[in-house]
């Protein structure tokens, strides 16, 4: 993503310009756009006319759209954004108050106005968007015997991009061997060929093997040899782009740990959904102390920044990014406030987590956000219940299908 | 064109030769009281729509009737457009037929009307169809023949291949080829015929009454007496006419039928022949002729030809026409319809009405013939043979039967041990362990060989570790016992989940050699004991293993049978369950026989077999809806493409049965069952089984899925309350639900409430944050698909390749 022009007051009040050059920017301006801002954007727009008597023709037009914005469709396997609302500027061929989908396109311009204003939280967006330090994506399959979930990472998000699963009956006595094994390959041949079907070779990614027990090894050694079998020279120049992992089981959450293993943070230290991962594997284990050093929940949360258990010296604001996806702009702002308090007022550190990677996913079911404390907290209420559960459905709802 | 002077060159004479005259046809059945009744109202009703000025007899109302399944409608339309058939001047008829009266009736007919194809209005088409259509009632049970009209066209064009040869007109014999059964048919349907002629003297004077009046008549084709010809003849008009589309097809397969076929059929042909002139009704719509189009051959003349299919096989399509004519929802639809002409053992499909055959060997005829019919109306489906199946239970008297779970740390001997008990009962004999030891020495594993009895996997025997659960079975005097050999390995614990999920009681493997055993204890010793408890195994059998490396020591023996009862009864086990016994499972001491190494003799206690035996039996749920967990999908050989194995936890199932698979609701029969491999005609709970299924496809199954009876299918839910204890620390988090083999994603949402561990009450207070190892607690658990679930079912939540918790689902 490029800035090209930022004209911002100092109310908040202004216009952003950016010009979109990646797919993930795309993700990037799902989360900036909210309902009711201003968009302007090019557009193909099919214009009917009609002549006297009464023929119509039509024909498509190359306009700028000025909408207010209503609703916001995220595709997450073809990463497009599809803006829709009411033009609110007249042109040569549209009127106020018309319908526009606005399909946002990469490699061209559109500025952005927000209705309450650019927020610390839409100004970090922006700023973490432009960022020039690309992050390369990682393909990880996890599987288990009849089952394999093909996974992208990267930077922003986790994509599942296919299921595979087939039926490899168990082992019964003598003889019966064959089935296996014999589906077995068949399952490992349909993996395979789902994987080729969906990665670019050339791209040169390193691409983790999850798998309980040897699955993942049997995968590879496979493979291999059908890279050597049918003389594939761009799989076999994959060999050292496969790393094998252990995962404790071959669904989707089992990626945490694949993140968090040894083999995994050599290649991929710096990456945000490794620190991420990292970040929520001690918050989890701050809880398990319970010492009343780690909070989750809204409720929760709210009242530890309240009481300044948030601020300098290690206090840290977990929050996915989710709930900044809320229709509600009340409950926006509520989050905003509390980043913005805790990041100036306390003194304490903010990281918004991906709600798509499986780290956000485990913070989504923590209320969606967590704090870890400077000094621990008794909790008094027992109320925060029905916060959880709507702080939960919301996460649900802003969750983008897949 | 050929054709048309195939059709101009026709022989009459040979083709009424060949004319069988339907022999293979039984007419046997009776007008049932029930019909009468029908009848009777039916004819009133048609009297009442016609009216008092048309001259129909109540017979041939009747007659109508029948055709149309007591269709009033129907019928009023068929006698309408009868009588105004026969009210058309038969002019046609008489400028074209020469040949003589008693052989012109039959064959004449379609030819005529193929003939007069080219000229014929539409309107005389659709008229002689229904007249066709009428005669057809013979044949209503084949399905080309009652297809509406608009639609016949294409499917009669295959039949044009044989015309050719048909038109031919060779008389060296007709008839498709027909089966001994079809030609004693025939024979009896000549005598029969003759039967019907000696009864009806004064009908039969009338009919060659009338077929003298029909050569007259062609003289007078303004003569249109006919419709009142003698009533009671009409039946075998009928019968006559019906039996004429079958000129076609009988002429098609010329030379195939043998001689001695085609004599009877001669005869009886001749014999109905001269019974009536059924002609003087088709007359009518005879139009100077033309050679016959295309179109018209195809529309006239097809119909018959397919029914040579008829022959062999009307049987198997009793259902068909119903499908297929033409419903206007005035009348009984045609379920109700074939409803009624099943009740009614199909007499409807014989119009002709005639004195039941008396001859007992008719009768047999009959019943194969329905018998068949029967037999081919049913769905293709498996027979049961709707056994009580309790009561065979009770009376086969069974051994006790008991499933056991291998349960251990990695490495503790399972599957060795149990390979030793194996071979030392003789269930595997020497030349297999052998070979066996022999492989096992080739890849520098030597010691593996008595676990090679067990680990049949190719990728088990490669790296020595168990993977999968492994069955197998032996017997003693009292009991017969199924081995389920667990994998000790953390990352198979799903695979022992679902073992331990069939067992009766567990055998605890305790490595006894230094520092294995404490490593066991922090490992899958401990998961492995608290998991079997959790899943409701009572009784355990501790056989602390490799003493042998060891020398037999008496107090490492004290010292981890202490360690291990302490730890076990904190887990829920009560003392009086637990049994020790110190053994090796590479040598055999201990485990069939006693211990022979002198080192040894402390030990006074009984062989690990002895404590296998005095596992009490197992009371089942035979009594409860059936309810089976799919532990494996395969092919069960060339006979059963799709089987499935699993143990029976509640209920029976027998052969014949239609079960449900849930969670995908799709429902299979039973065709084939095995009990630990034998083959059965039923299972009862705490068997283990092998069901072959049938109509179902193998994507609806998944291990994990649960049999049920169609009647009370097991809930799939997608979120849950479950009371569980804690094995780790449990927040809001994501698991796997585990129970037995089924396994599925999903997240643990709500921590209702802490309970109380000794009164199960919840804690007062505030709701928890988080659930401490050990705790006992209230969770929500929620699963992304819809799993088979019930009230007090098992489960097992697992997260990070660590089990966090078990409970029962409330």
């Amino acid at each position: 993503m490029r800035l090209v022009k930022q004209a911002i007051e100092r109310d908040g009040s202004g216009t952003i310009t950016l010009f979109p050059e990646d797919p993930e920017d795309m993700w990037f301006t799902y989360n900036l756009i909210r309902p009711s801002d201003l968009l302007r954007a090019s557009a193909l727009r099919r214009i009917t006319t009609e002549s006297a008597t009464g023929s119509t023709s039509s024909t498509r037009v190359h306009i700028n759209l000025l909408i207010r914005v209503e609703k916001l469709d995220f595709d997450t396997q073809s990463s497009q954004l599809h803006v829709s609302g009411r033009i609110i500027e007249e042109t040569k061929y549209t009127k106020v108050g018309q319908w526009h989908t606005l399909d946002l396109e990469l490699n061209r311009n559109f500025t952005l106005e927000k209705k309450d204003g650019w927020d610390s939280v839409a100004r970090n967006l922006v700023k973490e968007a432009c960022d020039p330090a690309k992050q390369a994506d990682v393909w990880a399959v996890i599987m288990q015997e009849g089952l394999a979930h093909l996974v992208v990472l990267t930077g922003q998000r986790t994509v599942l991009r296919q299921k595979v699963e087939t039926t490899v009956p168990k082992k019964r006595g003598t003889g019966k061997q064959g089935d296996h094994d014999k589906a077995l390959e068949k399952f490992f041949q349909t993996t395979l060929d789902t994987l080729l079907r969906h990665i670019d070779l050339s791209a040169n990614l390193p691409i983790l093997l999850a798998s309980p027990g040897f699955v993942a090894q049997a995968f590879l050694k496979f493979i291999l040899e059908t890279a050597t079998r049918t003389g594939n020279k761009s799989l076999m120049g994959q060999k050292g782009n496969f790393v094998v992992v252990h995962a404790a089981s071959g669904y989707l959450h089992s990626l945490n740990e694949v993140l968090q293993s040894p083999e995994v943070l050599a290649r991929l230290k710096d990456t945000k959904y490794a620190r991420e991962t990292k970040l929520m594997d001690t918050f989890m284990s701050l809880l398990y102390k319970d010492d009343g050093r780690a909070a989750y929940g809204p409720r929760e949360v709210e009242q530890a920044v309240e009481k300044g258990a948030v601020g300098r010296g290690g206090g840290i604001l977990l929050i996915c990014d989710s709930l900044f996806r809320a229709q509600d702009v009340g409950t926006r702002r509520r989050w905003v406030g509390l980043v913005d308090r805790v990041r100036e007022t306390e003194g304490g550190e903010v990281r918004v987590l991906s709600g798509t990677h499986e780290s956000g996913k485990q913070l989504e079911g923590l209320g969606g956000i967590a704090a870890m404390l400077t000094f621990p907290l008794e909790y008094l209420d027992g109320e925060d219940e029905v916060e959880d559960e709507i702080a939960l459905s919301n996460g649900n709802t802003a969750g983008e299908k897949t | 064109m050929s054709r048309h002077k195939l059709v101009k060159a026709l022989d009459l004479d040979e083709e009424l030769d060949d004319f069988d005259g339907g022999a293979d046809s039984d007419y046997g059945e009776e007008v049932g009281a029930e019909d009468k009744e029908h009848l009777r109202l039916g004819t009133a009703k048609v009297r009442d729509v016609l009216g008092p000025e048309v001259s129909i007899t109540d017979r041939e109302i009747e007659d109508s009737l029948w055709h149309y399944y007591y269709d009033v409608d129907k019928t009023v339309n068929y006698l309408i457009s009868q009588k105004t058939n026969s009210q058309t001047p038969k002019k046609a008829r008489k400028q074209k037929v020469n040949s003589d009266v008693n052989k012109s009736d039959v064959s004449d007919i379609s030819r005529q009307d193929s003939k007069t194809g080219g000229h014929v209005k539409t309107s005389e088409i659709s008229s002689s169809c229904s007249a066709q259509l009428s005669l057809a009632d013979l044949f209503r049970d084949s399905p080309w023949l009652n297809i509406p009209e608009d639609r016949r066209g294409e499917i009669l064009i295959e039949p044009l291949y044989p015309r050719g040869r048909l038109m031919g007109g060779s008389s060296k014999s007709d008839g498709a080829p027909k089966s001994k059964l079809a030609a004693l048919a025939a024979a009896r349907k000549k005598k029969e015929n003759q039967r019907a002629e000696d009864g009806q003297n004064a009908t039969n004077s009338v009919a060659l009454l009338d077929k003298l009046s029909g050569k007259p008549r062609q003289g007078k084709p303004d003569s249109a007496s006919d419709i009142s010809s003698p009533k009671p003849l009409i039946a075998i008009t009928e019968q006559t006419m019906n039996e004429q589309p079958r000129k076609y097809p009988k002429r098609k397969s010329k030379g195939l039928k043998s001689p001695q076929d085609d004599q009877p059929a001669k005869e009886a042909f001749k014999k109905s022949d001269s019974l009536a002139s059924p002609d003087v009704e088709k007359q009518p719509e005879i139009t100077p002729a033309a050679d016959p189009s295309v179109f018209a051959q195809t529309i006239f003349a097809a119909p018959a030809v397919s029914q040579q299919h008829d022959l062999q096989t009307s049987d198997r399509y009793v259902l068909g026409p119903d499908t297929y004519a033409e419903f206007d929802f005035a009348g009984p639809s045609p379920d109700d319809v074939v409803t009624k002409a099943q009740n009614t053992k199909r007499p409807t499909r014989k119009p002709v009405k005639q004195p039941p055959q008396p001859s007992s060997g008719d009768e047999s005829v009959n019943a194969v013939s329905q018998g068949v019919g029967v037999v081919a109306i049913e769905e293709p489906k498996v027979k049961g043979k709707n056994l009580d199946v309790m009561a065979e239970f009770e009376r086969s008297k069974p051994k006790n039967a008991a499933n056991f779970v291998v349960i251990g740390h990695v490495d503790a001997g399972k599957s060795t041990l149990m390979g030793r008990l194996l071979y030392d009962l003789k269930v595997v004999d020497q030349r297999t362990l052998d070979k066996y030891r022999k492989e096992a020495e080739r890849i520098g594993k030597a010691s593996f060989a008595l676990a090679w009895v067990l680990d049949q996997g190719t990728e088990e025997r490669s790296r020595g570790v168990t993977i999968d659960i492994a069955m197998n079975k032996f017997e003693t005097e009292s009991t017969s016992f199924t081995i389920l050999d667990a994998p000790g390995h953390r990352d198979f614990i799903p695979n022992m989940i679902a073992g331990a999920s069939q067992a009766d009681f567990a055998v605890l493997v305790i490595d006894a050699s230094t520092g294995n055993f404490e490593s066991g204890l922090k490992g899958q010793t401990k998961e492995h004991a608290l998991l079997v408890r959790s899943m409701g195994v009572q009784r355990i059998v501790i056989a602390v293993n490799k003493l042998d490396t060891i020398q037999w020591s008496q107090d490492r023996f004290d010292e981890i049978s202490q360690q291990v009862s302490a730890f076990l009864t904190t887990a829920g086990f009560l003392a009086k369950n637990l049994a020790f016994v110190p053994c090796a499972g590479l040598t055999g001491d201990n485990i069939v026989r006693k211990a022979e190494d002198p080192q040894a003799s402390w030990y006074t206690g009984a062989p690990l077999i002895s404590l296998l035996e005095s596992s009490e039996p197992v009371t089942r749920a035979l009594e409860k809806p059936l309810r089976m967990t799919v532990d494996d999908i395969f092919r069960g050989g060339v006979q059963n493409p799709l089987s499935i194995s699993g143990r029976l936890d509640a209920g029976n199932v027998q052969i014949g049965d239609t079960v449900v698979i849930m969670p995908a609701s799709q429902t299979a029969s039973i065709k084939g069952l095995e009990v630990d491999s034998e083959p059965s005609d039923w299972a009862v709970a705490g068997q283990n089984v092998i069901l072959h299924l049938a109509d179902i496809e193998a994507k609806y199954l998944k291990s994990g899925d649960v049999v049920c009876p169609p009647a009370v299918p097991i809930q799939c839910v997608t979120s849950f309350t479950v009371k569980i204890l804690a094995f780790e620390h449990i927040t809001p988090m994501h698991c796997e639900v585990h129970k037995g083999r089924l396994h599925a994603p999903g997240r643990v949402t709500k921590l209702v409430a802490q309970l109380d561990k000794a009164s199960g009450a919840a804690v007062k207070g505030k709701k928890p944050r988080l659930i401490k190892p050990g705790s006992v607690a209230r969770v929500h658990v929620e699963v992304d698909d819809p799993i088979p679930l019930e009230q007090g079912g098992r489960v097992i939540l697992r997260a990070g390749g660590e089990t966090i918790g078990a409970g029962l689902v409330e």
